[in-house]
């Protein structure tokens, strides 16, 4: 275990913990954000993953699903967030299996907080829970690294969103149509992209209504513009 | 019962050979002497009634209760055996702390009715273990609203939530009855004990069905519920006995979604026109007429 001494308690009792990776552990340094709308919901991410400054991966999917309608955003250590997400996808499918019906999002967003906030001090997880469920419609639920659960209109994640904090205030708005959520997470996730050094490629999200999920892919050949399938 | 005697009801997990479980069978026995307990579900909630017969004037009076809170918004009243009551009390508040550690949200009526069903059944099948001696009555109200998480921080966004299907409603009270044998349906209306027949004979009459919904509103099931345990009172079998009453409503309702007892002015007020009924039902049979010269 090769942490760095940044996790270790000052003399003047602040706690400072800015490198939580083991050295070489490959990091979601990422953009991420969901977003309900009318209809729904809109989970949307870049797709880079690093090892320090080498990206290993230029077109991750960062997008996970763990139900039919539920799914989630990833950011932190990618072996942390495969591990927690897979976990959760089994609980789920057991709970549909048991209970004879879909898992609501808060039921996934209370499984996923378990295992987070358990496991606070082995985990590095940042994760978004955006879902579509009858009784509720969309929802966001955001899980940052302590293990809380926080209920959002939208929520976004990862090193690349402090740039887009003013952005997404500015431009959000309740009940957009389909077409304008869209283009909402594109442009946001465009500025992120561009200022952040650790986000980058293209542009995926996933678009959850009672008709299902419908997966969008924006490259930036075409500056983001053309939606590819 | 030709077949008792021949040793098939000595033991659990042994048909006999024309398929019973007779430790099962006996086990309703129990039940069937024990007082009478009944559940209404209405248009606004669920009305949980008991007969608790006073079996000695140096007991405490309203003590002893046998109608429990297994959730915030799920009571249990049972007829039978008391301390196998008990028990069943005992382990389904266990199914709904646990459901709401796992899933962070109150367990369903419906899920609770599964799980103790599930549990009750376990008991008709191993030598070691006897069936449970009671019928328990499960009523609750689960939010008609966006089902609540425990621990999460916050309320949440009063907006956002966007795609709901319009027009469907979720949650409302339910009423579900489980037998010794493990056996559970949801119910209208539910009786068990020794005063079952006339109470479901009374239940019967009550507007509880139908493809609207039930007509009859908390207030009035509570003036229903106190007659009918009144009614199904045998005076002949046991003199005293107390009244015990617990509802649940909506979070709009009078108990704002929680399982409480009926207030005590209320509970009066329903056993006083309990009485009443009876004294008219009474006055209205026709006189033996006397042969006079």
């Amino acid at each position: 275990m090769e942490f760095g001494n940044s996790g270790s308690l000052r003399e003047d009792g602040i706690h400072l913990d800015m490198d939580r990776l083991k050295k070489g552990e490959v990091n979601l340094g990422t953009s991420i954000m969901a977003v309900t709308f009318k209809d729904g919901v809109i989970l949307g991410a870049d797709s880079r993953t690093t090892t320090g400054a080498y990206i290993a991966n230029r077109v991750t999917d960062k997008l996970t699903q763990v139900h039919d309608t539920i799914w989630c955003c990833r950011s932190g250590s990618a072996a942390d967030t495969q591990a927690v997400a897979d976990i959760v996808k089994y609980q789920l499918e057991l709970f549909a299996m048991r209970n004879g019906k879909p898992p609501t999002t808060q039921t996934a967003g209370a499984i996923f907080q378990e295992i987070c906030y358990d496991n606070k001090d082995r985990l590095s997880a940042g994760l978004i829970i955006a879902g579509w469920d009858e009784r509720h419609g969309g929802q966001v639920y955001s899980i940052p690294l302590g293990g809380s659960l926080h209920k959002q209109p939208y929520s976004i994640g990862g090193s690349g969103s402090t740039y887009i904090y003013g952005y997404c205030d500015a431009n959000w708005r309740e009940g957009m149509e389909e077409a304008d959520a869209v283009d909402f997470v594109k442009g946001a996730l465009k500025e992120a992209i561009k200022w952040d050094g650790s986000s980058g490629g293209v542009i995926r999200m996933v678009v959850l209504t009672a008709e299902g999920a419908d997966r969008h892919l924006y490259l930036p050949d075409t500056d983001y513009k053309v939606r590819h399938v | 019962m030709t077949s008792i005697g021949t040793g098939y009801d000595l033991a659990n997990s042994i048909f006999s050979p024309d398929g019973r479980n007779f430790q099962v069978e006996y086990a309703v026995k129990a039940v069937e002497n024990g007082g009478t307990s009944i559940g209404i579900r209405c248009k606004d909630g669920v009305v949980l009634a008991v007969e608790k017969i006073v079996t000695s004037k140096l007991l405490k009076q309203s003590a002893n209760k046998r109608i429990a809170t297994v959730d915030r918004h799920l009571g249990v009243a049972f007829s039978g055996m008391i301390p196998d009551g008990r028990h069943f009390i005992d382990r389904a508040r266990d199914e709904a702390r646990a459901w709401r550690d796992t899933f962070k949200t109150p367990i369903s009526t419906a899920d609770l009715a599964s799980r103790m069903g599930g549990y009750m059944q376990a008991y008709t099948l191993y030598q070691s273990v006897r069936p449970f001696g009671i019928t328990a009555i499960v009523g609750g109200f689960d939010s008609t609203e966006a089902a609540p998480v425990d621990g999460e921080v916050g309320s949440g966004p009063s907006c956002g939530a966007g795609g709901k299907v319009l027009g469907k409603t979720h949650g409302g009270p339910f009423l579900y009855m489980i037998e010794p044998s493990g056996l559970y349906w949801g119910y209208y209306g539910a009786a068990t004990g020794k005063g079952r027949q006339s109470a479901k004979a009374e239940l019967e009459k009550l507007d509880l069905g139908g493809p609207a919904g039930p007509a009859l509103t908390l207030e009035e099931a509570v003036k229903e519920a106190a007659r009918i345990i009144y009614v199904a009172h045998d005076d002949s079998k046991d003199k005293e006995f107390e009244l015990e009453m617990t509802w649940i409503s909506g979070a709009d309702g009078p108990t704002k979604g929680l399982h409480q007892e009926v207030p005590k002015a209320l509970r009066e007020e329903a056993e006083r026109l309990a009485k009443k009924s009876l004294e008219d039902d009474e006055e209205e049979e026709p006189k033996e007429e006397k042969m006079e010269e």
